[in-house]
């Protein structure tokens, strides 16, 4: 027996000592996948900080932006204007419209740069030597705008001096920041080395400070005074086109998942619907786009670049999601009550819509924040229909010239003033990524809250 | 202005309409006339009134839509003097007739107004000054008519509700057909374009063709360039194939990890900040690959000797790459959270590890659904636009390697159609040819990944 039982216990424990060895091999390869794991868990969630953190060490800065303070002197000797006319007794509006245009164009006709540039020397110190056609490249080229505003306001300024507040050139914001290497040789530079010496002067002495940029959220895009460059059109443009998809995508979407959900017979017809609406749901945006230059713009001739149209496209594209979504949420209503309610004599058509459609509330107004908080992020399609073109006023209508927020991001980010629209596109990114989640958290915070009473 | 004035009208009756039968039921429900219950409750009758109401005057308006267009011109033309019509062919007579339209509207036209033309934009004012009232008082006169008829054939017997919901329902259906509808206007813009595309361009140059150079030409050359598919498609794939290297071993190790390893707490916040991928909208991908990703990649270039270009194929795949791993992550995921427990449970009982257990038992079972999930998030990147728009380079150019900037099928569309909507040439029509070609192979991808995940899903029920 032992002799039979020794070459067994051998083999037994050589077999024990080869699992050991696998079962190290074995827990080895555990260890190595279960690292995977969370390195790939760390990777994806290492883009989204970066992602974040990039956008936003970019743009803050951009929220705020080098500001001029001036006392300009209205002296009499540069603008030469009559007092503004009086309506006088006997004179009829028209007239008197007619006589006030001409005065305001008058005023208008002057040479405000000179004003300007008269103000900037004398917030120079004493005996800088600088060209006024330099001096002039400090202010933003709309600075003269705003103080003939001022003085049309308030004609009695005449002779006068008056604090301001006006927006530094973006050559000098970018100066002023840093954003441009100072030892650039002279002929690289954007601005003179005069202009650049007078900068770091204002700087010092307090005439030039970093300001809230106020300008980003209430001005319009510019081209001629990128620093006043705002996102305020492209804003409204957006909201005209949410308004209008959550005009149309939500009825229209509920309604049709109502249908195909409570009404609709299981037929082929039906069928092809549902194929159909879980198609179009991964058709990509742009041919979406295509559809609206195609249809909406080529053939029923709708106005090029409004928002009207990109509301259209918009709504085609974000209407599976909320069939697809509200569909989810009437097959969540329990059998029951639907019962419930024909058992007591209700119709089809009550039933829907006095039972189970206020249930199901919640859920489609989740789906719907979260389908509009999508459209309002789309900008392929909205290249197609002329949603590009350059729109330097707020939009009063959806059938309006406008952009859109993302279309703006486009916008700016090609501009070949890189310097400062690399930090400007980074904060409208923080806007609107700022929007969407605003949305998402809305959409969240509703779903918690209503579902827990429902 | 009119439409407005037309839809505050259009309000007003309605609502005159609803109040009047909602009072006549009520009158009816109070004092039964020989004891008759009442079938329908108040607000069916109101509602049954106002659509008797909306339906004829929208008869009326929608046909005036419909023809207006037609009588006016007709009316125009009845206005020339005959020497002027005489004079004109088919485009000459098309531009009169606008700058009358014009003159009349007051938007003002170009050059001098020749008197005929100030006499009948005069006329036309007043024409469409008189249609437009009549219109309007042909509308509500119709609906005031049917509205008085409908309150007179309100009675206790009549059964209001029922006809209301045929309404409803019928609406309903109408909205469903919407879907259809977007469906069928795709189609057909896509393949009317593309068709009028192909008139100018032989499809096997289109699809075989090796060089991308269309030309903005005038057409009386007559030379519009090439317009080879190939160089878009080797990119689009390039794009797409780098950007499921990166999606799918993150996307499908996270999956795994969170569905099998991580305790259910880690999971619920890890797996909504991961999804934040898919809400971030593709222009700020587009910005970040171009400001950061590509300059980036070209220093690690540098820095190993390799010559790669800021924007480039490589660039654009990486992005991509991040955005689409949440779809492969949510869906694998739901589809390791499908394969049956007792699986699972019996390669533990065998001694295998977690490890073993995943790659050997769930990742076969699962595989059908992964498969899936991938051809979905492909189809994704090959549809996906500014991202490449921004940071691919555009450089229609057949290439071997990503590391040289390239251009992709959507970025030729929007290249080709910005700012251009006259549909005459061959150099706009070809962004609907490759809209045809990109539904056409997003399509197959996502009725072959549906038809995947669906065989998958019933082997286990």
């Amino acid at each position: 027996m032992t002799d039979q039982q020794a070459p067994g216990r051998k083999q037994a424990s050589e077999r024990t000592k080869l699992i050991r060895a696998g079962l190290r091999r074995r827990h080895l390869n555990e260890q190595i996948f279960r690292v995977l794991g969370i390195v790939a868990i760390c990777a994806a969630l290492g883009f989204v900080a970066l992602l974040f953190t990039d956008v936003m060490r970019k743009g803050i800065p951009a929220f705020h932006q080098a500001s001029l303070h001036l006392t300009v002197t209205f002296d009499p000797a540069i603008i030469k204007v009559d007092p503004e006319p009086v309506q006088e007794a006997g004179q009829s509006d028209a007239d008197y419209n007619a006589v006030l245009l001409k005065w305001q164009r008058n005023v208008a006709m002057l040479n405000w740069n000179k004003v300007i540039a008269a103000a900037m020397t004398e917030a120079a110190p004493a005996g800088f030597e600088i060209s006024s056609k330099d001096i002039l490249t400090i202010p933003e080229t709309n600075a003269r705008h705003v103080v003939r505003e001022a003085f049309v306001a308030d004609p009695s300024l005449l002779g006068q001096s008056k604090d301001f507040s006006l927006l530094a050139s973006a050559n000098v914001d970018n100066w002023v920041k840093g954003n441009i290497d100072r030892d650039l040789p002279d002929a690289r530079q954007q601005l003179s080395a005069p202009v650049r010496d007078l900068v770091d002067i204002l700087v010092d002495n307090g005439a030039i400070t970093q300001d809230f940029a106020w300008g980003l959220f209430t001005n319009v895009d510019s081209r001629a005074a990128p620093a006043s460059a705002g996102l305020a059109g492209a804003f409204m443009g957006s909201l005209y086109m949410m308004l209008v998809v959550i005009c149309l995508a939500v009825p229209i979407g509920v309604a049709s998942a109502i249908y195909l959900e409570e009404f609709a017979p299981k037929s082929r017809l039906t069928d092809l619907i549902e194929v159909n609406i879980n198609n179009l749901a991964a058709v990509p945006s742009i041919v979406f786009g295509l559809l609206g230059a195609a249809v909406f713009i080529n053939y029923f001739h709708l106005p090029l670049s409004a928002p009207l149209v990109g509301g259209l496209v918009l709504t085609l594209m974000t209407l599976p999601t909320i069939i697809i979504a509200t569909r989810a949420a009437l097959q969540a209503v329990s059998p029951a009550l639907r019962q419930a309610a024909l058992g007591l004599g209700a119709s089809r058509t009550q039933m829907v819509f006095h039972h189970v459609l206020p249930v199901t509330f919640p859920s489609i107004l989740t789906a719907t924040i979260i389908g509009v908080a999508q459209a309002l992020g789309e900008t392929a399609p909205l290249l197609l229909i002329g949603m590009n073109a350059f729109v330097a006023s707020i939009p009063g209508s959806p059938m309006d010239q406008a952009t859109a927020l993302p279309v703006q991001i486009f916008l700016w980010q090609g501009n070949e003033n890189r310097n400062f629209f690399e930090a400007r596109t980074s904060a409208a990114i923080m806007v609107l990524l700022g929007m969407m989640i605003l949305l998402n958290a809305v959409a969240i915070f509703l779903r918690t809250r209503l579902e827990r009473r429902a | 202005m009119n439409s407005l004035i037309i839809a505050g009208l259009l309000l007003v009756l309605l609502g005159l309409a609803y109040q009047t039968g909602w009072s006549k039921s009520r009158a009816l429900a109070t004092a039964p006339i020989n004891g008759v219950k009442v079938h329908s409750r108040p607000q069916y009758h109101g509602a049954l009134v106002a659509i008797w109401t909306l339906v004829p005057a929208l008869i009326i308006l929608g046909l005036w839509a419909w023809l207006g267009q037609g009588i006016t011109r007709a009316y125009i033309i009845s206005q020339l003097p005959t020497d002027i019509l005489a004079g004109f062919d088919q485009s000459g007579l098309n531009a009169a007739v606008q700058r009358i339209g014009a003159l009349a509207s007051d938007y003002g036209v170009a050059g001098d107004i020749a008197p005929y033309e100030q006499s009948a934009a005069d006329a036309l004012r007043s024409f469409q000054f008189i249609t437009f009232l009549a219109i309007v008082a042909a509308a509500a006169g119709t609906a005031i008519v049917a509205l008085l008829v409908a309150r007179a054939r309100i009675n206790a017997r009549l059964r209001a509700r029922n006809t209301v919901e045929v309404v409803v329902t019928g609406l309903l259906m109408f909205c469903s057909a919407v879907a259809i509808m977007t469906t069928v206007g795709i189609v057909v813009s896509l393949l009317t374009e593309a068709i009028r595309f192909f008139s100018f361009i032989n499809p096997v140059d289109y699809f075989f063709g090796t060089v991308w150079n269309p030309k903005f030409s005038t057409t009386e050359t007559l030379d519009y360039g090439s317009y080879g598919l190939l160089p878009l498609l080797t990119g689009t794939l390039w794009v797409a194939t780098i950007a499921s290297l990166v999606a799918v071993p993150i996307g499908l190790m996270t999956a795994i990890y969170l569905s099998q390893y991580a305790p259910r707490r880690m999971r619920a916040i890890i797996k909504p900040v991961i999804e934040i991928l898919a809400g971030i909208p593709t222009i700020v991908y587009g910005f970040f690959a171009l400001v950061t990703v590509g300059p980036f990649l070209a220093g690690l270039g540098d820095m190993v000797g390799l010559d790669i270009s800021a924007t480039s194929a490589l660039t654009a795949g990486l992005v991509m790459g991040i955005m689409i791993i949440p779809f492969i992550s949510s869906l694998s995921d739901d589809i390791l959270n499908q394969v049956p427990l007792a699986m699972r449970d019996g390669s533990y009982g065998l001694g295998a590890t977690q490890s073993e257990t995943i790659r050997n038992v769930l990742l076969p079972a699962a595989l059908p659904g992964i498969v899936g999930a991938f051809l979905l998030a492909v189809s994704r990147a090959i549809g996906e636009t500014m991202i490449v728009v921004l940071a691919a380079g555009n450089s229609p150019v057949l290439r071997g390697t990503p590391l040289e900037p390239i251009s992709t099928i959507t970025v030729s569309i929007v290249n080709q159609l910005t700012g251009d909507t006259d549909f005459a040439g061959p150099q706009s029509l070809v962004a609907f040819a490759l809209g045809l070609t990109l539904f056409v192979m997003t399509l197959l991808l996502n009725i072959v990944a549906l038809y995947i995940v669906r065989r998958f899903r019933e082997q286990y029920e």
